[in-house]
């Protein structure tokens, strides 16, 4: 169709273009042939082995590195952004339609780029383009969170850029295999890395902003973000043992806070982390059965979680609302959500014959393999998790439950016609995976239907059913209440502003103190230096002329005195 | 014939328009006549570099009076670069200025303008073009005395304050670049920098020549506004006038970074500056500069004095740069004078077009108005983000050049500090998009319309062009690597 070596970014920045001259229809067309396109493009037209290069700034940039790890990733962001394009078609903002395509086509670039700069500038990229997702929602809420998250984001883009220098300086090269944990550069990288993967404590921009963010827009943000740190982590670390305990500890600690959660979109972007945290163990875990399991998990969780942010999203759009404590009720008037939803569910709680399944029992046999027992322990607490919260919780509360009276639409068309794609895919990968596993990376015989396999799967499932439903006719679980909980975002959200109020009313008490004690010059001294901040008084304010004669003569006798000591040899 | 004379026209031109565009009458004339001066002077300082490029280093004798006892003008590839960014900005803001300055500045005072913008240009020219120490001083006087009536004509009273708080600083500064100089010519008997060069290692390790050293080095520190001697700035930016403030964000402080550059090369040499602390006192003052005054950037209620702060910050990017005393520092500096310059400009052109619509540049009194004047807040978004180094603009270049520049001597303190501004950039970045789209406008501010095309067009084509000089490297970093090469780094 178009010459082979076409970076697959490109349509999607083409549409954005085009999109941005028009309006309508034709907008809406040419939004959905980005992914048709390309998609059929990266289908039929580029095989493994494909390069493109561009030489700019004395670098050879790889823009296009086709091989079945990035071709996998390039297929399943095809599917994710066409499935979002469709959800979101009713949507008549600007803003979001471009920052999607743009968002998209850069998680594009960022998994076909061959060397670390091209990744550094896609990996910029998405974040620039995701943020306008979050504002999109122009609610005060999502404007500051959208800010702590662009923060966050060009953070991790500012690590990865400082560690691919000094990995050039090393050793000569940018291109992007693999880099291992060795030196400083390989740490950099890495924290860049896990930035963008959610690890534990880098977390919060992700439960932070993702459910601040439009209907439509989280489901954007759900697909690509995270996966694109997942493939990055695969391509540049596979092995790195360190990844296993990251992982295991990922799967676990969301699930508390899934469960108190409130917010369902919330809790869904808590279940996500977990989610990654099964194929962070699968990269960490490196052998390729277990690697597969990852790349396959993430092309699954794309699909899956994005079912139920999508159902969700339909929930928020005709009520309104989305917190548990509010909802209840709303399969009387939206069945055909309430049974996509159930679907999602199962499938992210790993149901024989639902995608979930047939890669997260890659990993966990991977795990066991390998001889990590404990860690598989954990790993199987946090699926009997994921059953509770994004299994039970989010169909219960929403769809179930008690009758919050409220009585809606169904959602529109376009929504439920997406909605049922990725429905229809995470039914047709949960029992005919042969053709999700013809496409994994390595080469691995393995088959999810065994009876260890299955029966082990639904002893779980039941039991922590049972758990759910003894808890709650007990009245024993947490009740949905309206509270925003904060984990590790306490830090700079509550400890940083408290600790510097705390400490700007000690200064200026015990400055009182001493104002008290000592004459009137002294009190003139602490308006200038204590009262409020020292740059607002200081840095900030119209110095008189003398004060920067001053200066002068400072630097002066600096250079003199450090001249006349310090002469150097 | 034109050929040989181009340095000189590069300066006289200006230099004897002045006088007339003072007297000429009404307000369109002057305007005119400024517009076609500073094109030609672009079009000559292109065809200079042009020629330094093709066939070396162009030394002109001023009357004929061969050097070192005439006046020469040497012109390198750094400083040919370097009168194209000059003539280049004041090229683009002739035709910005003629609705701006129609505004803010009282008709019967527009010829003066003129005529001090020219001077202005005639002496920021005239320090990178020559070759003599003393004639640098004067030239450097010129520039300053001019950006002192230039400023002084700002909307509001305090401009006046401003103006005369430059002009007491920029003094002192001249003055102890003057008794720099006095202390060189009395141990070498020479003014011409070539010969300079030349007869300096003989006494270098005379004290009055380190002594010389420093007054020069903290007078030009002055003038290039280096943490903590920028207290002049943020109020001169403020209260100049819109053109003005575009102008001499772009150049004035640029060319004083070149001075630096020039006398710790081509002067004294870069043997001899390590023997001093001034490498050190630039990586210190250069580091703390840029977090101290990008923090203060932040808290800023005022978009044009914000920016001011931002500028200063940057003049931190550039003083690390020298400070490494590598090539690929020294290459880092000169690229990110040209690109900071456009990205100030865009940035200042930006704010100074809605300035032109509503009369103020408070934080408080925009909100709101980048939905009504989409274009102009579009510029401003492309220079924003070629503020913080955003990949496909120029800043982003810059901030490479730099980095590399710090990993190579294992600086980690300065990768640090360049990689922080950047963050603290695109939190002051963000605050005018907040400030600008987020809110909602005033009621009073609802009828507000997008500026008129004569401020939008050279807005966006500095704006385009911090995009353009984002990609295509060869005029920046092409240009920098061969003037570096000139310098005789090795």
């Amino acid at each position: 169709m178009w010459m082979s070596e076409l970076p697959p970014f490109v349509p999607f920045f083409l549409a954005a273009l085009l999109a941005l001259a028009t309006r309508g229809v034709v907008r809406q067309l040419i939004l959905l042939s980005a992914p048709i396109l390309g998609g059929l493009h990266l289908w039929f037209d580029v095989t493994p082995g494909t390069l493109f290069n561009l030489t700019i700034l004395e670098f050879q940039l790889t823009l296009m590195r086709a091989d079945k790890l990035s071709l996998l990733f390039g297929y399943l962001f095809h599917i994710a952004s066409l499935i979002a394009v469709v959800f979101a078609l009713h949507v008549r903002d600007t803003t979001q339609q471009i920052a999607g395509m743009v968002y998209a086509g850069s998680a594009l670039g960022a998994v076909f780029a061959g060397d670390l700069i091209t990744l550094f500038i896609f990996w910029e990229l998405l974040a620039v383009s995701s943020v306008f997702l979050i504002w999109a929602r122009r609610t005060e809420r999502s404007l500051r969170a959208g800010q702590r998250y662009l923060l966050i984001q060009v953070t991790s883009g500012m690590l990865l850029l400082a560690g691919a220098l000094v990995h050039y300086q090393k050793t000569g090269s940018m291109a992007f295999d693999f880099i291992g944990l060795e030196g400083v550069a390989g740490w950099l990288i890495f924290i860049a890395f896990g930035i963008k993967c959610a690890f534990p404590f880098l977390h919060t921009w992700l439960t932070d902003a993702y459910p601040e963010s439009t209907p439509t827009g989280t489901v954007f943000l759900s697909a690509f973000t995270t996966k694109v740190a997942v493939y990055a982590l695969a391509r540049g670390y596979p092995g790195t043992e360190l990844l296993v305990y990251i992982g295991a500890a990922m799967t676990c600690f969301p699930i508390f806070y899934a469960v108190i959660e409130n917010d369902l979109r919330r809790v869904l972007a808590y279940s996500m982390i977990n989610q990654i945290g099964f194929m962070v163990c699968g990269v960490g875990i490196g052998t390729a059965l277990a690697l597969n399991g990852a790349v396959a998990h993430a092309f699954n969780d794309v699909i899956f979680k994005g079912l139920l942010f999508m159902t969700m999203g339909a929930v928020l759009y005709r009520t309104g609302n989305i917190n548990g404590s509010d909802l209840g009720g709303l399969y009387k008037t939206m069945p055909k959500t309430a049974v996509l939803c159930i679907v999602g569910a199962s499938s992210i709680s790993a149901f024989p014959l639902f995608s979930g399944f047939v890669s997260k029992s890659m990993v966990m046999t991977a795990m066991i393999e390998e001889g990590y027992n404990y860690l598989w322990l954990m790993l199987l607490f946090a699926s009997a998790g994921v059953f509770h919260h994004a299994g039970i919780k989010i169909p219960y509360f929403a769809f179930f439950g008690h009758d919050s009276g409220i009585r809606t639409k169904e959602a529109p068309n376009n929504m439920l016609i997406a909605m049922t794609i990725a429905a229809v895919l995470c039914l047709f990968i949960g029992m005919q995976p042969q053709y999700l596993y013809a496409l994994l990376p390595w080469q691995v015989d393995y088959w999810p239907y065994d009876v260890t396999h299955v029966l082990a799967q639904l002893q779980l499932l039941f039991f922590s059913a049972l758990a759910f439903v003894w808890l709650n006719k007990q009245g024993l679980y947490p009740p949905e209440l309206h509270s925003v909980n904060l984990d590790m975002e306490w830090f700079y959200r509550k400890l940083l502003p408290n600790t510097a109020l705390a400490i700007r009313s000690g200064l200026s008490s015990s400055a009182n103190l001493l104002s008290r004690v000592a004459t009137g010059g002294v009190t003139l001294w602490r308006e200038k230096i204590i009262n409020l901040s020292f740059i607002r008084h200081h840095l900030a304010a119209s110095w008189p002329t003398g004060s920067m004669v001053l200066w002068i003569g400072v630097l002066l006798a600096v250079y003199l005195v450090l001249d006349e000591f310090l002469t150097k040899t | 014939m034109i050929d040989q004379h181009v340095s000189l026209l590069l300066v006289v031109i200006p230099l004897l328009a002045a006088p007339f565009v003072a007297v000429l009458p009404g307000r369109h004339l002057a305007w005119l006549a400024t517009q076609i001066i500073t094109a030609i002077c672009f079009a000559l300082a292109i065809y200079q570099l042009l020629q330094v490029l093709q066939g070396g280093i162009i030394s002109y004798e001023l009357g004929g009076w061969a050097p070192p006892w005439g006046i020469e003008y040497r012109i390198d590839a750094a400083n040919a670069l370097l009168a194209v960014i000059i003539a280049g900005i004041a090229a683009i803001t002739a035709p910005y200025s003629l609705a701006s300055v129609q505004r803010e500045i009282p008709q019967h005072q527009h010829s003066l303008f003129y005529a001090s913008f020219l001077l202005c240009i005639t002496g920021l020219l005239g320090i990178s073009l020559t070759g003599d120490i003393f004639n640098l001083f004067v030239f450097l006087e010129i520039s300053s005395l001019s950006s002192y009536a230039l400023i002084s004509m700002g909307k509001q009273r305090q401009a006046l304050t401003a103006a005369y708080q430059y002009l007491i600083m920029g003094t002192i500064g001249a003055t102890f670049f003057l008794i720099g100089v006095g202390l060189l010519y009395a141990q070498t008997g020479t003014l011409n920098m070539a010969d300079l060069a030349a007869r300096l290692p003989e006494v270098i390790q005379l004290r009055t020549v380190h002594t010389a050293f420093g007054f020069i080095l903290v007078g030009v520190a002055l003038k290039l506004a280096l943490f903590p001697l920028h207290l002049w700035l943020p109020n001169a930016y403020t209260f100049a006038p819109s053109v003005v403030t575009i102008f001499l964000a772009a150049t004035a402080t640029k060319v004083a970074v070149y001075v630096m550059l020039r006398l710790n090369l081509t002067i004294f040499s870069s043997d001899f500056v390590l023997k001093t602390p001034a490498n050190e006192i630039f990586l210190t003052l250069g580091i703390i500069g840029i977090i101290v005054a990008s923090a203060t950037a932040i808290i800023q209620k005022d978009a044009k004095r914000l920016l001011a702060y931002s500028s200063v910050a940057q003049i931190g990017y550039m003083i690390i740069g020298l400070g490494f005393a590598s090539i690929a520092g020294l290459t880092a500096t000169l690229v990110h004078i040209f690109n900071h310059a456009i990205m100030k400009a865009a940035l200042f052109m930006a704010i100074g077009a809605i300035f032109y619509r509503i009369g103020s540049s408070r934080l408080d009194d925009l909100t709101g108005l980048g939905r009504q004047m989409p274009w102009t807040f579009g510029a401003l978004i492309i220079g924003g983000l070629s503020l913080i180094g955003v990949p496909g603009t120029a800043g982003f270049i810059s901030k490479w050049y730099l980095v590399i520049a710090a990993l190579e001597q294992d600086n980690w303190l300065a990768t640090i500090a360049i990689l922080g501004g950047s963050l603290l950039a695109v939190i002051y970045v963000w605050k005018l998009v907040e400030v600008l789209y987020f809110k909602v406008a005033t009621s009073e501010r609802q009828d507000v319309r997008e500026a008129p095309l004569l401020l939008l067009v050279p807005t966006w084509v500095i704006a385009l062009s911090n995009i353009y000089f984002g990609f295509d490297t060869t005029w920046t970093v092409g240009v920098a690597q061969t003037a570096i090469k000139m310098l005789g780094m090795s």
